[in-house]
């Protein structure tokens, strides 16, 4: 930062855009780090702690229904000879912490399983696998993205040492995130230059996105828990009333255990690009897991990894609510929903 | 630019000649149980006023995607009236075009699945009819059903490991 007012002016707004990410969270404002993506922050968090530990050891734990930078940071570590373990969940997409516990040997120096899934919406036992890691002294990351500014986060009381948020998964804007970087862990950087972020992430700071992120959190912190309860009663409507009055639907993720703002489903005989796009054309923007939605012409990982088989995960749709999703909103999904899904049946070779 | 033309909204919108023949003369399937995408024609087969085979009417039903049911949608008003011989020149690049913009990479596939389909159903009538089945047809017949079972194969493995994974 410039020693002249100009550049101190901007010094401030950064340092007090730190004090307020770092509360929402309850950590010390020294503990974030920001950077430009959720994408960034876990490949730091992955990468800066593999390489900072290595002489401890070379095996790092995640779940098997992880964000895909986690996915293809684990295997990009794999090529450079660490060992990773991709723990497996229930039909729930739960992971169970016995099984952390059990996958926890003397080479482990980092356990990452995602706070939030971002597709099933699963929440995961944080605090649980957070306290088993303490106890075998293990570093715990977790990537919150999905979570942050939506249910209440402390890094303390879940036990964690390394967390990733995003800003505009909780309404900031776009190019800026953090990571949470407990004090006292052993990280390197991955962006060596001018030492900025307390030397774990040089590059010219995103000031001005930095300042929306913290506005980001301070609506977040008062509105939280009234909006988290519309939601999640928006959610349940909404949910209750695709498996009510369509046949052949089916909810993924947990009943209770999701994010308030998020609901998927799979449909029996039909393909979740063709819902999505019959529903953007009457308004409604979703979206699906289904292998003609990737590029890789692969469904997705979570879904299979909860068990759907490749024709299922097919036919898939999630459905997100947000701050601006109103009870109205959830009528009219229900109104026209039962009808694409008929007009998609109807022209189906498989009854 | 919109991912999708409005040649392939308007067919996915209002589908062409969506549904069944009964007593069709040919019936034709081709499908990716990986990515998913099935689809089935039906084809009603006369004869013109020269003694040619023609399509008089050709139905279909499809589970896929927006561009599986709007390319095959398009097909059948490609292909309805036309004669077989004429109705098995038609190339997927004729149907790309058709279909206003270019396609992403990865959704060209989808737009071949159609014209598979329709090769099977004309190569289920030539054989419920013991006609002669051209060797250009034959070849094409072998190549899908060696797709066919390439996929059911990894398809097959992929649930052995997923078994696998769950013992």
């Amino acid at each position: 930062m410039s020693l002249h007012s100009f550049g101190q002016e901007a010094k401030t707004a950064l340092e007090e855009s730190r004090e307020i990410v770092a509360d929402l969270m309850g950590a010390k404002p020294n503990e974030v780090i920001f950077t430009s993506s959720a994408t960034e922050s876990n490949n730091l968090a992955l990468k800066g702690v593999a390489f900072a530990n290595r002489k401890k050891g070379n095996h790092i734990i995640i779940s098997s229904i992880e964000h895909s930078c986690i996915m293809e940071s684990a295997k990009w570590l794999e090529k450079q000879g660490f060992e990773i373990t991709r723990l497996n969940v229930d039909k729930y997409g739960l992971v169970d912490p016995e099984d952390v516990k059990k996958a926890i040997k003397k080479e482990t120096i980092l356990v990452s399983i995602i706070h939030a899934n971002n597709e099933i919406g699963t929440i995961e036992p944080i605090e649980e696998i957070g306290k088993i890691c303490k106890e075998k002294g293990v570093y715990f990351h977790t990537d919150a993205a999905q979570t942050f500014g939506k249910i209440p986060i402390n890094v303390n009381k879940m036990n964690i040492d390394l967390m990733t948020v995003s800003a505009h998964k909780m309404y900031g804007p776009k190019g800026v995130a953090a990571l949470f970087v407990r004090e006292g862990v052993k990280i390197e950087p991955i962006l060596h230059g001018g030492g900025h972020e307390m030397g774990l992430r040089s590059s010219t700071v995103n000031v001005a996105g930095i300042v929306g992120f913290a506005e980001a959190c301070k609506i977040c912190k008062k509105e939280m828990e009234k909006e988290s309860k519309r939601l999640t009663k928006l959610r349940d409507k909404l949910i209750k009333g695709v498996l009510e009055k369509i046949s052949g639907s089916h909810l993924n993720g947990h009943p209770q255990k999701r994010l308030p703002n998020n609901a998927n489903f799979w449909f029996e005989g039909v393909e979740g690009e063709s819902i999505v796009i019959q529903l953007d054309l009457l308004g409604i923007a979703a979206s699906t897991g289904s292998a003609c939605s990737s590029e890789k012409l692969e469904p997705s990982h979570v879904l299979l990894a909860i068990g759907l088989k490749p024709e299922q995960a097919h036919g898939s749709l999630r459905l997100s609510l947000g701050r601006w999703t109103k009870e109205r909103d959830i009528d009219y999904v229900l109104k026209v929903l039962p009808k694409v899904i008929d007009k998609l049946r109807k022209i189906s070779p498989i009854k | 630019m919109p991912i999708y033309s409005k040649t392939i909204i308007e067919h996915f919108k209002r589908p062409r000649n969506a549904g069944k023949i009964k007593n069709a003369s040919g019936i034709g399937e081709a499908g990716n149980i990986l990515c998913g995408d099935i689809m089935r024609l039906y084809l009603k087969i006369k004869k013109n006023k020269k003694g040619e085979d023609y399509i008089k009417d050709i139905k279909f039903e499809t589970l896929g995607c927006i561009v599986a049911i709007a390319n095959t949608s398009l097909l059948t008003t490609i292909v309805k009236g036309k004669t077989i011989k004429e109705a098995l020149k038609i190339k997927k690049e004729d149907l790309i075009k058709k279909l206003g913009q270019p396609l992403p990479p990865f959704k060209i596939h989808c737009s071949v699945l159609a014209l598979d389909a329709l090769k099977e159903a004309i190569y289920d009538y030539y054989q419920r009819e013991k006609i002669k089945i051209p060797e250009d047809l034959e070849k094409e017949h072998q190549r899908i059903v060696k797709t066919k079972e390439e996929i059911e194969k990894k398809y097959k493995e992929f649930r052995d490991l997923e078994r696998e994974v769950l013992e």
